[in-house]
């Protein structure tokens, strides 16, 4: 890895604002622009990313694409009231129009003094690399082919496999009228391979991946083409064999890592700040309160290195950090940005989360996990009769309002007599979340974090985050098969 | 919304810039190229009890090129339409053709498809609406929900309006734009009782400001569908027919065309490989798209490959009538394209059609899902498990709300088991469908 002479704040500022004749001088009067009469605060959020794809199948690499996006967007708050406008121009002339734009939300009142700028001080929670440099195209190729190889070669029941391989290079850089003044290089990337098995008139398929806030060349360096490739071969062929599901109301037992995605959807988007502020949340009103078993501890950490759900600085320019929510049961704290901090009257806490420039800020989870208990894998098995095993799934959602969620397994099985016996069909699992938060009896000591696959959506935005969490048993939760 | 847009000079523009493009990619060794560039410009609003909440104006606009090198193809695209830019990306493009793998089946479509009649299909209807009457419309739409008595709290409402041209061109000579609108009135609030809280929505989207639903009803609309989901229970587990309510009834319809698209066909992805001319639903069943329908949610002249739309039936009599091709999935299933890069357009239902009492007093004791969740819907198998939440209905009469349920089956079974399609048609979306009435469904509850 080379090393970087440049801080964040130089690069981000060589690369945003030099190619539109703008430099850091030229943010003042440019967020001048923003903080009209009546604005109690004002931002300047300038984005550039360029992002990489390159997709296998039928044995070949036949499709690849590279894209650039970049621009500013300005925001203006007045109160509860929040203007925005955004241009793809980084230019004196956009900054100007779309500031006086934004400031359009509050028409009277005092005119605030802008704060001298205070650079952020804050850890790297990644190496600042342009993660799509460092491998050719010729090694990128050669990994999907590799990826390619090990799938058809693992089974002959294998019939399609496509692999891709991704990567976003963003650099970002904000500027706001309370002084805050940070950059951040985000690297991002991923490896995902998809295999379709064909057996006796059966098909199924399977999947796998991962990746992180890293250079491409450690996805080269991990195998993870041959890991991913051999995984998604396996999960399939396990699908191939799955009976029909059961439906009705059974212990559950979750596996280590990915199904953690129950934490997401059962607490996460519900200790959001800005759904508690409106009183739209079930967890609303219940701080201090016990939400969930005894052991359970849930927190969002946006400072594990080099995850995908982690950050360095927020999309406000607050340094990421280790948000405890849940405490042995308890709700301890929310996720917030800062225009729901102040309006209850509490901290932000680093989870201002944006998909690009042309996007308002929102409280979102980075990397959302349960911290381990004390409980053997194999016991937790052993103590349930008749229940489900999942290990893996392909998404979830939730009613933030009713605490209704659901999350979708893609690999479970039967649990009979404490062993773990036949494959079973996907089913959704569906849930209230404090109602299945209370009903953990057992935490493994196996907490894992996925592999780095979720993205998740919220007012149409989507971001990249992380979940884990050790193996986990709910003593009831109505899985949706069709064996009744 | 107060931001002045040319249509017209904007597609002018965006002919230009493609054409350049095109030029430019033909200079630097492409053999064959297309491209798409689109600009977009809207506003949205939301208020949110009884105050301004947000104000945002948008302006997006890039550009996508990928070109074919032999038998060899690169992509590449840019937020900035701009000159220097589009050169750029050209050239991007070119080396990531320099790269790639030899696919026989790569190219532009043939030119004989290509779209060569350009009606005007009048889905382009600019609204001339300042903020403070943007403003004035969502207020008057909350108030009028937040006015019903039991609503308690407010998740907002909201305006947003929007137009945009998009232009696609290639080296086949093709070029050509089509502008479009689109304008939208939502409302979202909330209930409690002592069990805890609900909430539910209403929206109108249209191509027309004109057709727009009125604030109150959206809002009142809003409210009762709110203050019905209060007292919710679950169901018990069993088997029972389902009725999907039309919104519900509409993901159906887009399970099945993820099912008959070239792409999952081509890759073996979908439960309904080798399935045209094989019976799927009851024979009183069909089903098609409208793609020039006048003034329709989908309408457009020619696809994302440039060719020309015409009226598919996908299902025929019950049986699988045709795939849903671009020009690139049908070179890999050895047929010709149907106009569907890019997807299918205006889905419209040809059946008897009953009211929605006929179709409950048919089921006599299921449950009418209003809402479902998850992403449960395996395209490979075809099974079928979301979480969903509705009504039980008992003697065909609605008896009270049902919540924390999970609906599952497969939609090869759930099709063949159609029993009956409402004439309650849902028609804000490209898919027009009423409620569907399935028989044999497992609901898993309490």
């Amino acid at each position: 890895m080379t090393l970087l002479s440049q801080s964040p704040l130089d690069e981000a500022i060589a690369t945003l604002l030099a190619p539109g004749g703008l430099d850091a001088e030229a943010l003042e009067p440019g967020l001048g622009h923003a903080l009209g009469a009546g604005i109690d605060y004002a931002d300047l959020y300038f984005q550039r990313s360029w992002h990489e794809s390159w997709v296998l199948e039928d044995g070949e690499v036949k499709d690849a694409s590279y894209s650039i996006d970049g621009g500013v967007g300005v925001r203006a708050l007045a109160g509860e009231k929040t203007g925005f406008a955004y241009s793809n121009q980084i230019t004196a002339e956009a900054l100007a129009e779309t500031g006086s734009t934004a400031a359009n939300i509050a028409r009277s009142g005092a005119r605030l003094a802008l704060a001298t700028p205070n650079p952020a001080s804050a850890a790297l929670r990644y190496a600042g690399v342009d993660p799509l440099s460092g491998l050719s195209a010729e090694d990128k190729i050669a990994m999907l082919k590799q990826a390619d190889r090990v799938a058809r070669a693992a089974d002959p029941a294998v019939a399609q496999v496509s692999a891709s391989l991704t990567g976003v290079h963003e650099v970002v850089l904000v500027r706001a009228s309370d002084g805050t003044l940070a950059a951040d290089i985000r690297p991002l990337v991923r490896f995902n391979v998809s295999v379709i098995v064909t057996k006796g008139g059966r098909r199924e398929r399977g999947s796998a991946g991962g990746g992180g806030r890293y250079a491409m060349s450690r996805l080269r360096d991990e195998n993870v083409a041959e890991r991913f490739a051999s995984e998604a071969v396996r999960q399939a062929l396990v699908n191939l064999e799955a009976l029909d599901a059961p439906a009705g109301q059974m212990p559950v037992v979750l596996g280590p890592g990915w199904p953690g995605i129950l934490l997401h959807e059962a607490v996460g988007h519900g200790l959001e700040g800005d759904f508690n502020r409106k009183g739209s949340s079930a967890f609303a009103g219940r701080m201090g309160q016990r939400v969930a078993s005894p052991g359970v501890t849930v927190v969002d950490d946006a400072t594990l290195a080099d995850r995908r759900g982690s950050l360095s600085v927020d999309d406000e320019g607050t340094p990421g950090a280790y948000t405890p929510l849940i405490e042995d049961g308890v709700l301890t704290g929310y996720m917030q940005d800062k225009l729901n901090a102040r309006l209850m009257g509490m901290a932000p806490t680093g989870n201002a989360r944006r998909e690009s420039y042309a996007h308002l800020p929102m409280p979102r989870m980075t990397n959302t996990y349960m911290l381990a208990g004390q409980d053997a894998p194999e016991d937790i098995i052993k103590s349930v009769k008749r229940g489900i095993y999942a290990v893996s799934f392909g998404g979830g959602q939730v009613d933030i309002t009713s605490g209704k969620f659901v999350f979708s397994a893609s690999e479970a099985y039967l649990i009979e007599d404490g062993r773990i016996t036949s494959p079973v069909k996907s089913a959704t699992l569906i849930g209230n979340g404090p109602e299945a938060m209370s009903r953990v009896s057992m935490i493994g000591h196996d907490m894992a974090l996925d592999t780095g696959i979720g993205v998740c959506g919220k007012e149409g935005q989507g971001v990249p985050v992380g979940v884990g969490q050790p193996t986990l048993k709910l003593d009831e939760l109505t899985v949706g098969g069709t064996q009744s | 919304m107060t931001q002045a847009f040319d249509a017209a000079a904007q597609q002018t523009l965006l002919e230009a810039r493609v054409a350049d493009a095109l030029e430019q990619a033909r200079r630097l060794g492409a053999d064959a190229c297309e491209v798409g560039a689109s600009v977009d410009q809207g506003a949205e609003i939301s208020v949110r009890m009884g105050e301004v909440e947000t104000v945002e104006l948008a302006r997006d606009q890039g550009i996508a090129v990928t070109v074919y090198v032999g038998k060899r193809k690169g992509s590449a695209s840019s937020s900035d339409a701009g000159e220097a830019s589009i050169r750029a990306v050209v050239e991007k493009a070119i080396a990531i053709a320099r790269h790639t793998g030899e696919d026989p089946a790569s190219g532009l479509a043939d030119a004989e498809l290509m779209a060569t009649e350009f009606p005007d299909l009048e889905v382009h209807h600019p609204w001339q609406l300042t903020t403070d009457e943007a403003i004035e419309l969502a207020l008057a739409c909350e108030n009028a929900g937040r006015a019903v008595e039991g609503i308690a709290n407010s998740d907002g409402a909201g305006v947003s309006s929007g137009e945009g041209v998009r232009v696609y061109g290639n080296s086949h000579g093709f070029l050509a734009g089509q502008r479009g609108s689109r304008h939208s009135l939502s409302c979202m609030l909330i209930a409690r009782d002592e069990q805890g809280m609900q909430r539910d929505y209403d929206y109108s989207s249209v191509r027309d400001p004109a057709l727009l639903a009125s604030p109150e009803a959206i809002g009142r609309s809003a409210a009762e569908r709110t203050l019905r989901r209060l007292g919710s229970k679950r169901p018990a587990t069993g088997r029972l027919p389902v009725m999907f309510a039309p919104e519900m009834a509409g993901g159906l319809i887009n399970h099945l065309l993820g099912a008959i698209a070239g792409g999952a066909l081509y890759r073996e992805a979908s439960f309904l490989c080798d399935s045209l001319g094989k019976p799927l639903f009851p024979e009183w069943f069909s089903l098609g798209e409208k793609p020039r329908e006048i003034g329709a949610m989908a309408s457009a002249a020619f696809d994302n490959d440039g060719v020309y739309t015409r009226d598919n039936l996908f299902v025929d009599g019950g049986r699988v009538a045709s795939y849903m091709l671009s020009a690139y999935s049908a070179r890999r299933l050895g047929m010709t394209s149907t106009g569907n890069a890019g997807g299918a357009r205006n889905l419209r239902i040809q059946a008897p059609l009953d009211s929605q009492r006929e179709l409950l007093e048919r089921m006599g004791r299921g449950v009418l899902v209003t809402e479902l969740m998850g992403q449960g819907v395996n395209g490979v198998t075809g099974d079928y498990s979301r979480g969903a939440a509705g009504f039980w209905v008992e003697n065909g009469e609605i008896q009270y709300p049902v919540e924390e349920f999970t609906i599952a089956g497969n939609l090869n079974d759930m099709f063949a088991n159609l029993l009956g399609v409402g004439d309650d048609i849902d028609t804000r979306g490209s898919v027009h469908s009423g409620s569907w009435l399935i028989d044999n469904m497992t609901v898993a509850g309490g």
